[in-house]
């Protein structure tokens, strides 16, 4: 429990949190709810309802400029300028030996602007990788964060809550695909809504000016209480993002670890020209560096990240997320391990603070939605 | 704000002591409940364990953290809460009642904190 300290950034939210009763944590410098009421009962509500969760410590990077698309080609994994307007990207941004900086998502708005969400703790690296590459493009980088609040809504009710909400307007908002966004209004103010998320559930994410964000979230709450939604905490957002088998950063991924070694393999397109970390990718990661895998273990007591993992005696591999499935209702966790024991069906132990606990190598995601 | 109940003693490891002749109750407080979030694992030393003050006898596991229970005490455990491990939730909703964790038989005299001072320490 960490009191706030001066160096710690408030949310455009905070005070609807506080009035809410949330217990708070620092996460990347951010004071940000971590439950308001009981971890599981908020991951329930995702899974079986709706939840509404502050996300504003993201970073917001606006590209802009004639050269917005090539310009994203080379700095960044994936081959942005295919993607059309309207739609979004999971994609990442590598270093020039193949590590991951950042995993993002990447929005086009026109052919020639982007949105990049990145993790509130990679805002500046990011913001700096994307400035330093843009050398001898006609593009601009802006850091938007502290304009733009994000709230996320997450659930299989989420288009009921979205389409009851007063005062909001999306167009399109039934024919909105999975990774794309639409523009709407609230309250005469104009908002980019992304059907995209961080829990395995059908979701939105909307992107509101900070001075319009406490009126937002109020309209959203109210029209969603009916239909079962509560205000989530990032508790409950990495218990649903583990059983998802999404990867957070700082846990799965990392500067030293190349994608294709987090099953990412296919967010890099190597047949574009130049970009950054080309030439590591195309080399691959060294001969038996550590690969992600999921694993499932019998009981109640979970591997948490950094616990070692091992075959009989050796050890072989490294925790990097864990917990007790609220859904599932088994330990999860996900590992990089040596590539020898990384096939489905290989048994390991997890040394969980000193007891063994055999777990099975299992196929990512753990949950997925029907 | 936590309850911390004035009939109880505790420790700086967040721990309950009600002392009832030479057996001693322990529970984790309201406040380490509520900082650890929803409890869904405990491990609790078996009857008979002989306890030295200080030392970690067991664990209490949320959905994001893990807290490790230390004895408050020296003596040895005469019963231990089945039915907490059982329904590990129970140590969210009734800290101080159906969520105590273990009795033990007390062996020498226990330092521990007032409920006054127990609330200076977790600042309320």
């Amino acid at each position: 429990m960490s009191e706030p300290s001066a160096t710690q950034r408030l949310s455009p939210l905070h005070a609807v949190h506080e009035a809410l009763g949330a217990a708070f944590t620092d996460f990347a410098g951010w004071q940000m709810p971590v439950r308001y009421s009981s971890d599981l009962a908020e991951h329930h509500a995702v899974r079986t309802a709706a939840g509404i969760f502050d996300i504003s410590h993201m970073a917001e990077i606006g590209v802009d400029g004639p050269d917005a698309a090539a310009f994203l080609d080379a700095a960044l994994a994936g081959r942005l300028s295919a993607m059309l307007p309207g739609k979004a990207k999971y994609s990442l941004v590598l270093n020039e030996a193949g590590g991951i900086v950042d995993d993002l998502i990447v929005y086009r708005m026109t052919d020639t602007s982007y949105l990049v969400v990145a993790n509130a703790s990679n805002r500046f690296a990011v913001v700096e990788a994307l400035q330093h590459r843009a050398g001898g493009f006609d593009v601009a980088i802006d850091d938007r964060t502290e304009q733009i609040a994000l709230i996320a809504v997450q659930g299989p009710a989420s288009v009921a809550v979205l389409a009851a909400t007063a005062g909001l307007a999306i167009d399109g908002l039934d024919d909105l695909k999975y990774y794309a966004w639409g523009s709407g209004t609230f309250a005469g103010v104009d908002l980019m809504v992304a059907r995209t998320g961080y829990t395995g559930e059908d979701g939105f994410e909307l992107y509101v000016p900070v001075e319009h964000a406490a009126a937002l979230w109020a309209a959203l709450t109210a029209a969603g209480e009916p239909l079962g939604l509560v205000p989530c905490g990032l508790a409950a957002r990495d218990t649903l993002r583990l059983e998802a088998g999404m990867p957070l950063y700082g846990h799965e991924l990392g500067l030293s670890i190349q994608p294709v070694q987090a099953g990412l393999g296919r967010v890099v397109v190597t047949d574009k020209p130049a970009f950054v970390g080309r030439d590591a990718i195309l080399a691959g990661p060294a001969d038996g560096a550590p690969v992600l895998v999921g694993l499932q273990a019998d009981g109640k007591r979970a591997a948490r990240a950094e616990y070692p993992v091992y075959s009989g005696d050796t050890l072989v591999g490294e925790i990097t997320s864990g917990a007790l499935s609220p859904t599932l209702g088994y330990p999860i966790a996900m590992a990089f391990v040596a590539p020898e024991v990384s096939a489905l069906g290989t048994v390991l132990d997890l040394d969980v603070r000193g007891t063994r606990i055999p777990a099975t190598v299992v196929a990512l995601p753990f949950y997925s939605r029907s | 704000m936590s309850a911390v109940p004035a009939d109880l003693q505790y420790t700086a490891e967040h721990e309950w002591v009600r002392l009832d002749g030479d057996v001693a109750t322990v529970g984790i407080t309201q406040y380490a409940a509520d900082a650890l979030g929803d409890v869904v694992y405990v491990d609790l030393p078996k009857v008979g364990a002989a306890l030295t003050s200080g030392s970690i006898v067991g664990e209490v596991e949320s959905t994001k953290s893990v807290g490790e229970l230390y004895a408050p005490l020296d003596g040895e455990v005469v019963e231990a809460n089945s039915a907490v491990v059982d329904a590990p939730e129970t140590i969210n909703s009734d800290p101080y009642g159906e969520g105590w964790l273990v009795k033990v038989r007390v062996s020498s005299t226990p330092t521990l904190l007032s409920a006054d001072e127990y609330r200076a320490l977790i600042g309320e």
